[in-house]
């Protein structure tokens, strides 16, 4: 599988990359290579090997229900670039 | 003229009732000040890492076993990926291949009295966004990140529904079971129970299923009928003049009661889906499942043939009392403090009781009257100190905070005559005062009858027992 500049171009949107229209065709060629690697890799017959979701042996630690955070909002909105009436305030979305 | 066939899948989002959220130790509570329960793991600060609540697994579990699905041993939990303002991370952790819940299923009543069974296809854990408010902010959006985190249980149906009564019933019968077993609190009106509607129409016959369109965030079961009814109708319309359907997102209007297209970029639905590299997969034991299992309370059904079975009601009876958890435990609690009596119990609780808090919008825990105040008004219809009609009076005057049911019979005089001299002084009476219609009576007008109980009840200000004013006047009448 190969991709083109159209498809580097969706993906860059999709990631919110920006990226110079003259730099597509390189950015192609790698993401192309990366995928035919992994193509080489079906050639491998994985038929009773249960697919990997995590490469550490282990299972998820869980946590008891208990409320231990306290309001630090001053702190974290210290470095947002605006607020107001303790909200974020971002550009304009509507959907 | 084409027959059309309507295939409904929902997507139903119930807000787990934990404290805290699902990956951090941050308060879930409703209505605090914006971003107070907002924690550096909520609001994806560089370098934390979330840990999974036990008792969100827990809750999940509980679901999964209450509609008879499969609890997975090994689950996994994957990024989605979108960009909007309320989603700090970039990607919203949720499972995707591998979900806690699969294969479970529920049984809607239809209104002909029959039941159908609909297949539910999984039910995952995820993180609830934070909210945009676009309203006032000078052109900007203001982000609320409260909620952001918050554990949601997505239960996705097959597309076994074909009406939009249909899909109303299984979010019914769903917010019942969830409210039942106490992992969710039900109110739509707080976004703790949501819905997505797939809607999709195709000729009737064709095995093949139509384009279908997503109706997202329906948070009312009026709204979620509406709008389906609204989309079928649209779709048809649109495939008999011609025209294809678009696989889309649409937004409910309520105010003009119409579906209208949400996103029209067609990348917007490429999420991505990787397993998250911070989350290891979740691993359940047969131990924590036969745990979760052995703390199941009893379910809507299993409760309802109980209730037709122990205390005698009809299954409509017992349907409306087993309808919400908290109306069975109360009426539960009115026969145990009664000591019997359980058709008595359940026209009160199901009456007057259900009226009254219906009337003044309130819950039932608001109730101003207790299930032993209740009681003792229902005791002393019993020992017949007052008669039901009478009880009536003496409810509303304990509902508006008179006092207690004694109180408000001595205080009001309310007490029953069953002093069968007494009430036959007041018989005398109304007889000697009505002579014309005592005579048409023993001249064979049987239907005065009424008219003469009517006149006692009347001269004895409602208090004189029923059934000694019948008994006596047949008698007295007779001459």
């Amino acid at each position: 599988m190969s991709l083109g500049v159209v498809e580097v171009a969706k993906i860059a949107h999709l990631a919110r990359l920006a990226i110079r229209a003259e730099d597509a065709p390189a950015y192609a060629r790698n993401l192309s290579a990366i995928l035919e690697l992994v193509e080489q890799m079906n050639a491998v017959d994985t038929s009773g090997v249960a697919p990997m979701a995590h490469p550490l042996d282990m299972a998820q630690r869980l946590r008891p229900d208990e409320v231990a955070e306290s309001n630090q909002r001053e702190r974290f909105q210290a470095i947002a670039p605006r607020v107001e009436a303790g909200l974020y305030l971002v550009p304009k979305v509507i959907e | 003229m084409m027959e059309w066939e309507t295939v409904i899948g929902l997507e139903i989002h119930a807000q787990l009732a934990t404290k805290s959220k699902i990956f951090s130790a941050a308060a879930t509570a409703y209505g605090a000040e914006p971003n107070t329960q907002a924690c550096a793991i909520d609001l994806g600060m560089p370098g934390v890492l979330p840990v999974l609540n036990q008792e969100a697994v827990r809750m999940a579990a509980m679901l999964g076993l209450a509609i008879g699905a499969n609890i997975a041993c090994r689950s996994v939990f994957a990024r989605k990926n979108y960009f909007y303002p309320d989603l700090p991370k970039g990607y919203q952790i949720s499972q995707y291949e591998l979900p806690v819940v699969e294969k479970g299923e529920l049984s809607i009543d239809l209104e002909d009295g029959s039941s159908k069974v609909i297949g539910v296809t999984r039910a995952h854990l995820e993180e609830d966004a934070g909210k945009s408010l676009h309203e006032d902010f000078h052109g900007q959006s203001g982000i609320d990140l409260n909620r952001a985190g918050t554990p949601l249980l997505e239960i996705v149906s097959e597309p076994d529904l074909r009406s939009a009564k249909e899909a109303v019933a299984y979010m019914k019968k769903l917010h019942q079971m969830v409210v039942y077993l106490g992992i969710c609190d039900g109110n739509m009106q707080e976004g703790s129970f949501r819905c997505d509607a797939n809607v999709s129409v195709r000729p009737k016959g064709q095995a093949q299923f139509g384009t279908r369109a997503e109706i997202k965030n329906l948070n009312s079961f009026r709204f979620v009928e509406r709008a389906i009814e609204f989309e079928i109708e649209r779709q048809i319309d649109r495939i008999e003049s011609g025209e294809k359907i678009v696989q889309e997102t649409r937004l409910y209007d309520p105010d003009k009661g119409e579906t209208r297209p949400m996103r029209s970029k067609e990348e917007a639905n490429d999420y991505r889906y990787f397993p998250d590299p911070d989350l290891l997969p979740l691993v359940i034991d047969e131990a924590f499942i036969e745990t979760v299992r052995a703390s199941l309370p009893e379910l809507p059904e299993a409760k309802k043939q109980r209730f037709i079975a122990q205390y005698g009601l009809s299954s409509y009876d017992a349907g409306v009392l087993t309808a919400a958890r908290a109306l069975s435990d109360y009426y539960e609690a009115v026969v145990a403090a009664l000591g019997g009596e359980p058709k008595l119990c359940a026209n009160w609780v199901m009456g007057d009781f259900s009226a009254f808090l219906n009337r003044d919008g309130k819950d039932l825990a608001e109730s101003p009257v207790s299930s032993a105040q209740l009681a003792s008004l229902l005791q002393r219809i019993q020992d017949r100190t007052i008669s039901g009609k009478i009880a009536k009076d003496v409810f509303e005057a304990m509902w508006v905070g008179e006092g207690d049911t004694d109180a408000i019979i001595e205080k009001r005089g309310l007490r029953q005559i069953t002093d069968t001299s007494a009430i036959e002084k007041v018989i005398d009476e109304v007889m000697a005062a009505n002579p014309d219609q005592l005579a048409q009576y023993r001249a064979g007008k049987d239907k005065l009858f009424a008219f003469f109980v009517g006149q006692v009840m009347k001269a004895s200000k409602g208090k004189a027992n029923p059934q000694q004013v019948n008994d006596r006047l047949a008698e007295k009448l007779k001459g």
